[in-house]
This record gives structure tokens, C-alpha cells and sequence, in this order.
């Protein structure tokens, strides 16, 4: 009988990786710090337009481009003389499922199917379980949602309650699993008795998947505006929503085109802490996901990560969880639209944008999500009360995570704040370094590392002096 | 009370006990079990606080303590939070 204990299940990863993806990784990669990406993305085998065909037959994509005039208004008129940018959104809600995590899902189904797989496993909290649950219902595949729900009090993350019954609602299989990291665990040891598929977020199907959300985005905003979109706010957590929607926008031949990321700061929260768990009022699309997954994508469920944002960011905001609620529900006051926290989250990076940009320019919120019950953004106030967090009205410079939420008095008190880029990318040569010393990485390397940080070679081997 | 075979519930077992968890977990989780609840249908007539089997809705058959009959999701959008409501309005 196999070993089914936490270190023999861990130490089995790469086999159990192999037969549950079909990629042999080993074939990429060419030093511990360095593999060929392009070629890992190329051979999922899919055009942008199989994607599309593959998408449109369960549901998904081509969903509508709105313009928030009355936000635009109200954001203009905190603005100097002549600036004040139309605000978009992708309304993604639309996609079965009710995100763009069905993009993602979408693929992955697809390939399962197509390589006679009985079913699909995925170990994650949020929207992508439905997204997952709901493409393999169509493709008549069992499914399997891994969640990280509740903390040692049995007490669920509102939220992610809701997710557990989007996915049973779907067919799924929901394990609920309570505070850790272990979820990685009961991914591989589920993989290993089923034999089913594993539809990471992070594998190259995943993310192409998410290819097509940039490309409807030029198309929409050229037909309409006859101009490239000047920015695209991405809400940003694993990396995925924003290596794909900017791959899209690449491929479409937006390269002026500005990738905006932005996170709600949740600094000061530990991100497997039972304590913690239920004092965060968002479940994803935070610095404590954002920030370790730019600086070390690989740090995930497949042994080399598809979605790799620094390669694409050239921007990175945080905003306060006051901030997107008062955001979230100023747009449903403003524009008739009920939407959930992930889009509302660049939404509000958006306004402190839009406010800076000249009137004439188009900055695109590239997601909506639904919402509803526990999603709301009234349920994660009120939790937050039952928790013991004050929640008050008054300058969102003063939240603290975990403490305090603070709603701003008015809409000028938006503003964000804006992470330091290279220090970032810093942050990244370093995690990389520790793998591989900087004195032992080979131009190869070096070229590799500058791509997925969006600099040159000169600057990674300065930054490798620094160091050192 | 007995619970019919069949019946809709929701069962718990515990995955990893303490001393078997992950290294390098933060203190307050490290000593916590690591805990898994599930829905499924009873293979078996059974008590509450019984070990019992269920199949889940994909047919797979789990083990552990039978802790709820008919569960449910109760979430709810919450106790009204009365600051969201100036927010947008035309006041004064």
C-alpha cells in the first residue's frame, strides 16, 4: 500500500505532476532560474482563434465593453482642467460562471476531455472552483474543487462559503478544508487516487485561456474610440488575469498600451495564520497572494508557473479595502451595476488613474465579477464588525488590516498608492539568487530573468552587483 | 435519532492531525488539526457523531464523523452596515 503521509505524498510531486498534466517541464527548462516560456506557451498546440471557437461552445467570452459616464463624470470632477480619462469595463460577469476565471477554465476542460480524462481536479478558494465546476459540467466531466474555507472555530470565510455552493450547485465534488497550506497535499494525494486531470490555475493552458479577454479588449476599444486602450487595470493576485489579458493585448499589437496591476494592501496579515483568516474582508486579489507571486511565480501547484506578471507589469497599485468597498458601492449607486470585489478592486485603482490621465484617454477595468450573498460587500463589512474590526467613515489612509476599515468621507480621498517597480523586480532576482547564485548565471539566464522582470540584460547584472 | 441511507449530510474528519502538518506553519495554525467537511449521501442508516461513509455528488465514496443531516448554506448579505448608504447619494 502507498504511503499516504504529508512528506511521501510531497516527495511523489513531479510523477504525479506528469500524469496529471501531460507536460513534461523537465523538457523547458535549462537552469534552475531559466526555461523557454514562449515555447512552453506555443506547445498547448492553440491559436487565439481555437481558443475562441473553444471558449464560445461553453459559454464563454465576447462579453461586453461598458462605459461608466456618470463614474467619469464624478471622477472629473475631482480632476484638474482637462483631465479626467473615460473609465471602461469588461463586464466578465457575463461569462458562464460569472467571471473571466471561466477563460481560464475553459482550456483546461477542453484538453481534459480531449485526452480521454475521467475528471478535472482544481484546489482553489475562489471564483475559478465555479469556473472549473461549471466547464466541466458542460464537458460532462466529474470535477473535484479543493477549498481552503474555514478557520479552527469552523467558521467560513462568507465569501468562499459561497463559492463552496457555487461549485456543489455545478455537480462538483467540494473537499472544505480548513485553514493551511496543506490544500497542496490533498491536491496531490486526490490526483494520485482519481487520476484525474489537474487544472491548475498556472499551467500554459490556464493562462492562454485568459489570452482572448485581451484581445476582445483592443478590438472593442478600437472599434469604439479608434485609439488603443492607455491603460489596463488588472486586479492582481496569482498573476494569471494579468500575464494573459496582457499577452492578448501583445498579440493584438497593443504595446503602447499601459498593464496597470493593482491589489488591495493587506500588509500585516499572515496568509496561513487560523487567527488571520477570518480578519481579512477579501479572500483574493490582495498583496498577500500579489506581492510573493510577482517577486517568485514559481512558488505554485505545477513545477513551473504560466502565469508570470512581471514580464508584463509596468505598473503596480494597492488601494485600501475602504477604498474598494466605497468604490463598489458608488458604481452600483452610479451605474446601475452590482458587481463583486475582484474588478471592483482595479476599479478603484481606475479612478485614481482616470483622474490623472488627460480627458481624451481610455482606461479600461479589464473584469467585473458577480456577487450576491457572502460575495457582497455589505455581508464583508458586517463580518468584519462580527470579527471585532471597526469599520468607520473618515481619510482611508487610516485603515489598518485586520483593525480598522475606513470608507472614505468622499471620492477625492480615493487615491491609491503606488509600489515601487524595481524594487519589485529586486525582490524577484533575489528570490532567484537563493536558488541559483547571481556569480552562476550564464548570459542565458541573465536574458531570461531580464524578460520576466521587463528590463534589459545591463540592468539585471547591475541589479546582481547590487546584490551581491 | 437515526439518519435514513441515503440521506443528504455533511460529514468531518480530521486530515492531519496536529504533530503531522505541514513544517513552518505560523504557531496559532500549527496547533490547530487540519480538518475536512464534506457532503455527500449516507451509504448507511446512521447516528449524528457516528463514523459513517458517503458518496459525493461525483459518485466517490469518503469516510468520517456524521456531523449535520440536510446541510445548507445559510450566507447571507449580512446585518445592514448603515455607512454604505450615504455613499453616492445627492444629501444636504
Amino acid at each position: 500500500m502507498r504511503d499516504t503521509s504529508y512528506a511521501a505524498v510531497l516527495s511523489r510531486k513531479n510523477e504525479v505532476m506528469k500524469a496529471s498534466l501531460g507536460i513534461d517541464y523537465d523538457t523547458y527548462v535549462s537552469s534552475p532560474v531559466a526555461f523557454d516560456y514562449e515555447r512552453m506557451m506555443a506547445e498547448t498546440g492553440y491559436s487565439l482563434d481555437d481558443i475562441a471557437r473553444i471558449q464560445a461552445e461553453t459559454k464563454v467570452g465576447s462579453t461586453p465593453l461598458y462605459e461608466l459616464t456618470r463614474l467619469t463624470e464624478a471622477v472629473r470632477s475631482t480632476a484638474a482642467p482637462g483631465k479626467g480619462a473615460r473609465i471602461l469595463v469588461k463586464d466578465e460577469a457575463a461569462n458562464a460562471s460569472g467571471s473571466f476565471k471561466a477563460r481560464r477554465a475553459s482550456i483546461s476542460a477542453y484538453e481534459a476531455k480531449k485526452r480521454g480524462y475521467e475528471g478535472v481536479i482544481a484546489a482553489t478558494s475562489g471564483n475559478y472552483g465555479a469556473g472549473v465546476a461549471s466547464q466541466a459540467a458542460m464537458r460532462d466531466l466529474k470535477c473535484i474543487i479543493l477549498q481552503e474555507v474555514f478557520d479552527s472555530r469552523g467558521v467560513g470565510q462568507p465569501e468562499i462559503v459561497e463559492k463552496s455552493r457555487a461549485c456543489e450547485a455545478y455537480g462538483a465534488e467540494v473537499q472544505r478544508l480548513s485553514v493551511g497550506p496543506e490544500l497542496f497535499f490533498i491536491l496531490l494525494k486526490t490526483l494520485e487516487e482519481t487520476g484525474f486531470f489537474n487544472a491548475s490555475l498556472y499551467t500554459p493552458f490556464g493562462i492562454r485561456g485568459v489570452e482572448t479577454l485581451g484581445v476582445e479588449i483592443a478590438r472593442q476599444v478600437r472599434e469604439r474610440y479608434h485609439r488603443d486602450p492607455d491603460a489596463v487595470v488588472v486586479t492582481h493576485a496569482g498573476g494569471g488575469n494579468l500575464t494573459g489579458t496582457a499577452r492578448g493585448l501583445l498579440a493584438e499589437g497593443c504595446t503602447g498600451t499601459r498593464i496597470v496591476a493593482c491589489s488591495v494592501d493587506l500588509a500585516g496579515l499572515h496568509m496561513a495564520s487560523d487567527r488571520d483568516f477570518n480578519r481579512k474582508s477579501f479572500t483574493t486579489g490582495h498583496t498577500g497572494f500579489g506581492v510573493p507571486f510577482a517577486t517568485w511565480p514559481d512558488r505554485v501547484d505545477v513545477p513551473r508557473n504560466a502565469a508570470r506578471s512581471l514580464r508584463y507589469m509596468d505598473e503596480y497599485q494597492l488601494v485600501s479595502q475602504g477604498e474598494v468597498f466605497y468604490v463598489t458601492e458608488l458604481m452600483t449607486k452610479l451605474e446601475g451595476l452590482e458587481r463583486g470585489p475582484a474588478g471592483n478592486t482595479s476599479l478603484t485603482a481606475a479612478v485614481t488613474l482616470a483622474r490623472q490621465m488627460k480627458r481624451d484617454q481610455v482606461v479600461v477595468v479589464q473584469e467585473t465579477e458577480y456577487t450576491g450573498a457572502g460575495k457582497h460587500h455589505n455581508r464583508q463589512l458586517s463580518f468584519a464588525r462580527e470579527n471585532g474590526i471597526e469599520v468607520r467613515v473618515g481619510d482611508p489612509a487610516e485603515n489598518v488590516p485586520g483593525k480598522t476599515i475606513v470608507l472614505p468621507a468622499s471620492l477625492e480621498m480615493v487615491r491609491g498608492r503606488v509600489q515601487d517597480m524595481d524594487k519589485l523586480r529586486r525582490s524577484y532576482l533575489k528570490n532567484a539568487a537563493k536558488l541559483y547564485p547571481a556569480e552562476k548565471w550564464s548570459d542565458a539566464d541573465v536574458a531570461f530573468l531580464a524578460a520576466d522582470v521587463k528590463k534589459d540584460a545591463a540592468w539585471v547584472r547591475r541589479a546582481a552587483e547590487d546584490l551581491a | 435519532m437515526n439518519v435514513a441511507k441515503g440521506t443528504w449530510v455533511e460529514i468531518e474528519s480530521v486530515v492531519l492531525k496536529p504533530e503531522e502538518r505541514a513544517p513552518g506553519l505560523p504557531e496559532d495554525t500549527a496547533k490547530t488539526p487540519y480538518v475536512l467537511r464534506l457532503s455527500g449521501f449516507l451509504t448507511e442508516e446512521a447516528e449524528i457523531g457516528q463514523e459513517v461513509a458517503v458518496k459525493s455528488l461525483i459518485g466517490r465514496t469518503h469516510r468520517g464523523v456524521l456531523r449535520a443531516v440536510n446541510p445548507s448554506y445559510d450566507h447571507s448579505f449580512g446585518a445592514t452596515v448603515p455607512e454604505l448608504l450615504h455613499i453616492g447619494l445627492r444629501e444636504g
